[in-house]
Parts: structure tokens; C-alpha cells; sequence
């Protein structure tokens, strides 16, 4: 059984394919109203989460199938003690599909060992969350038209930041990148991280504090949210939390060709001044994501029908 | 000191000097009700010091507990007084029920009755990182 949990379990061809078809469902989506009619996808969501969800949701709708699933751990099972295993092993007889969030990391890997059908890792902890990645790559291709020679500026919450893991993985796979890593002493990128995709790789690199001081550099900015609930403590949390914040005025030092993404929601990271920006991609990211994972669907449950 | 000759069980030799106690520990030996004799500080030739361990009685010895323990023991295998088996330990490619995650989000600090398990990814300095979160095992 196929199943999604870390990026890199898809191949560049394979990759290069979702995005194919992720394109021509953008052109022609009459031609997907029935692609998965009397299928079903359960969002199974132990930590709330609006957009990875919805967006899931609605491309199963778009696709001609149904959802069935819950938003937080506290209106399930979960909540009387049931397992991960045995939540999975149930609902794996209800729906063709699960898409799947958890707080704790590596989650999606003892529910997909569990799973009688495709289980995505929609997210779990501060560890992987492949769909976005996924929506992130869909975004690069339709902004820039190539992954190779690039420039990837990634600030903010680097250690904890999941989106941003899984894309340093992806996109070292890709020809001339170089990642510039922005952040502060306390989310600096974790060492493995760094050695596995990045330094194994001999991808060149560069660590900084100060976004201004590179912000000329790149070809993509990917900004990050400080995200509370990886904190124990509020307070480290607030410190924190306004290292970095994107304005009009510090993207005059950017190229007119920048291209700023977010896998939202947004705190106060970027000004909503910058929404208006030409260069400020977010939002239509956040559209993106709707097709890449219609894309998914559609090829895990064909590769679940072989 | 005299130790009976082993009848059926196992002699754990070239163990590093000072890890027999852990290794006693993580085998649960004390709950065998066989007899078990520790040598600490023994001379060796090749490694100065060495602890041996030998267990007179038969038990279903977790030999990546040994491995990861004390890489480079011999496992010496004895049935019906003679020499079975001899087998040198390196740390072991995949460790499963021997550590604990020490990250608290992973998913083994809650799941029931998920053992923890790890993947040797760096032989020469010893990493293990576990299967399901990738944190780094530190002791």
C-alpha cells in the first residue's frame, strides 16, 4: 500500500507528474467532477487545523467524492484513549483515503502501518507535512517555471518549522540551489536537517540573523510563523515571536523578481501592506494547494486500485 | 575464584570494562533463575580491561541489546557442554524495545504498546535516530 508521509517518498518524475496533473486539473477541472465519484476521504484531524483541512476537503468534493472525518482530537476517539493504531485500523474500513494531522511526530507512520487504505501525512508535530510541500512546489513552478538555480531564503521558526524541513528536502533534490537560512539563535535549523539535505548534498549555504542583510539574494523568500503550541513556555514564545517582520519598506531591498511564500496562517510575520505586492504569493499558494492534493488523490488511489 | 564450567547458556566475553552492569540490567539477568557470574576487570590482551558475563541456563538473549551495549563482545553459544556458536557484536543496524525516545512529541511517549525503535545512522559516531520522530537518541 502507497502512502505519503515524507516528501521524499515521491520521486522528482514522480513529483514532476502531480504537477502535470495538478496543471491540467487547473485547465480543465469539468474534466475531474467525477474522477473519484463514490469514493471517500476521511480527514482525520487529532490537532485542528483550518486550511490543510479544508483544502482537503474541497478536493475531494472537486473531485466528484465525499469527506467524512473530525477536526480535533477532542470530538474523537482520541479523546477516550483509543490509539492511533486502533483509530486507524477502524476507520480504514469506512473511507478509500485518510488524510491525516497529529500533534505527536511520526504519527502518520504507526497509523499508516495500521491502514487497510492510503493514508497522507497532512501534518504531524514540528516533523513533516508533505502536502504543503507539495502546494509549495506547485507555487515555485507556476512563479518561477523551473527548481534548478534558485535561491531559497527560509526565516523564521526554523527548528520547529515543518514546511520548512520538508522543502529544504525537496528542493536539494533540484540542480544549483542555495538555501540561506534566516533565523534566530533558538529556531536555527536542526542539525540533521542541515547535514542530511544540505551539507551531504554539497548544497552551498549560508546561516543569518539579519533578513535585510540577505534579502537582496533571493529568488524566493519562504517566511515562517513562530508557532506557539511547539513552545512549553509562553514567554520564550513571545520573545520570539517578532523577530522578523516583513514590511514594504524592508522589501525595497528585495529584486522585483522575488517571490515571497507562506505557508499561513500568518501571525504578524508580514505586514498585510505587503499583501498588495505583486511579489507577495501566499494567498495563491494557498489556492495551489487545493489542486496538488486533488493531484494525490487521485494518484495514491489509482496506485491503491493496481 | 573458581566458576563451574557452563552447561547450557552463554559466556559474553570482550565486553568494554565497566559495562557489564548495564548489560546485566538491560538483559533483565536478575530476574533469571539461573546462575550468572560477572567478571569485572578481567586482563585481556587485546583491550587491557574486559568484563565477561557467563549465564548457566538458557534464555532468549537480545543480542542487539549486546551489540548496542558493548559492540565488539563475543557471544559465545554453549549447548550440552561444547562450544555451539561464536559471534562477534557490532552495534546493531536497527534497535527496537532497547531505548527509550527521549523527545516528548514523539508518538512512542503516548502510543500503547509501541515499542521505540531506532536506525543506526552513523556507524562511526554511534547515531541513532528514532524511526518515527528522527530525533537523535541521547543518553
Amino acid at each position: 500500500m502507497r502512502h505519503l508521509i515524507n516528501i521524499l517518498d515521491l520521486t522528482v518524475p514522480e513529483i514532476d507528474a502531480l504537477i502535470r496533473r495538478a496543471d491540467d486539473i487547473m485547465a480543465r477541472p469539468e474534466d475531474y467532477w467525477d474522477a473519484c465519484a463514490h469514493k471517500i476521504l476521511a480527514t482525520l484531524f487529532f490537532e485542528p487545523s483550518t486550511r490543510t483541512r479544508l483544502s482537503f476537503e474541497s478536493a475531494m468534493l472537486s473531485l466528484g467524492g465525499q469527506v467524512l472525518g473530525f477536526s480535533e482530537a477532542a470530538s474523537s476517539s482520541a479523546a477516550k484513549g483509543e490509539s492511533v493504531a486502533d483509530t486507524l485500523a477502524v476507520v480504514s474500513g469506512y473511507a478509500d483515503i485518510i488524510a491525516m494531522r497529529h500533534p505527536k511526530e511520526g504519527a502518520p507512520i504507526v497509523g499508516a502501518s495500521h491502514s487497510l487504505v492510503p493514508v497522507i501525512n497532512a501534518g504531524d508535530g514540528g516533523h513533516y507535512h508533505p502536502t504543503q510541500t507539495l502546494t509549495d512546489l506547485l507555487t515555485i513552478h507556476h512563479v518561477k517555471g523551473s527548481f534548478n538555480g534558485l535561491t531559497i531564503g527560509l526565516c523564521g521558526d526554523l527548528k520547529f518549522g515543518r514546511t520548512v524541513h520538508s522543502l529544504i528536502g525537496a528542493m536539494s533534490r533540484y540542480e544549483n540551489i542555495r538555501f540561506v537560512l534566516v533565523s534566530p539563535e533558538e529556531l536555527k535549523l536542526p542539525s540533521f536537517v542541515k547535514q542530511e539535505y544540505i551539507k551531504d548534498r554539497g548544497i552551498e549555504y549560508i546561516q543569518s540573523q539579519d533578513l535585510e542583510s540577505v534579502l537582496g539574494d533571493l529568488d524566493i523568500l519562504y517566511m515562517t510563523r513562530v508557532q506557539r503550541e511547539r513552545f512549553f513556555s509562553e514567554e520564550e514564545y513571545l520573545r520570539l515571536r517578532d523577530s522578523y517582520i516583513l514590511t514594504p519598506e524592508k522589501l525595497k531591498l528585495a529584486r522585483p523578481d522575488l517571490a515571497i511564500l507562506h505557508p499561513l496562517p500568518r501571525v504578524n510575520e508580514i505586514s498585510t501592506e505587503v499583501d498588495r505586492d505583486p511579489r507577495a504569493v501566499y494567498f495563491r499558494q494557498a489556492h495551489y494547494g487545493k489542486f496538488i492534493r486533488m493531484a494525490l488523490i487521485l494518484m495514491l488511489l489509482e496506485e491503491a486500485a493496481k | 575464584m573458581t566458576i563451574d564450567s557452563i552447561h547450557n547458556g552463554y559466556v559474553i566475553d570482550h565486553i568494554p570494562a565497566g559495562s557489564a552492569m548495564a548489560l546485566y540490567t538491560h538483559l533483565g539477568l536478575e530476574k533469571l533463575g539461573c546462575p550468572v557470574a560477572m567478571i569485572m576487570n578481567a586482563q585481556s590482551k587485546r583491550m587491557g580491561k574486559k568484563d565477561i558475563i557467563k549465564i548457566d541456563g538458557d534464555l532468549d538473549l537480545s543480542l542487539d541489546v549486546v551489540g548496542y551495549l558493548a559492540p565488539g563482545a563475543t557471544v559465545n553459544v554453549i549447548r550440552d557442554g561444547t562450544l555451539l556458536e561464536k559471534r562477534t557484536l557490532d552495534l546493531p543496524e536497527q534497535l527496537t524495545g532497547v531505548i527509550r525516545c527521549r523527545n516528548p512529541r514523539c508518538i512512542t511517549s503516548t502510543e500503547r504498546d509501541l515499542p521505540a525503535a531506532f536506525r543506526l545512522t552513523d556507524r562511526e559516531k554511534r547515531v541513532y535516530r528514532c524511526v518515527y520522530c528522527e530525533a537523535k537518541y541521547e543518553k
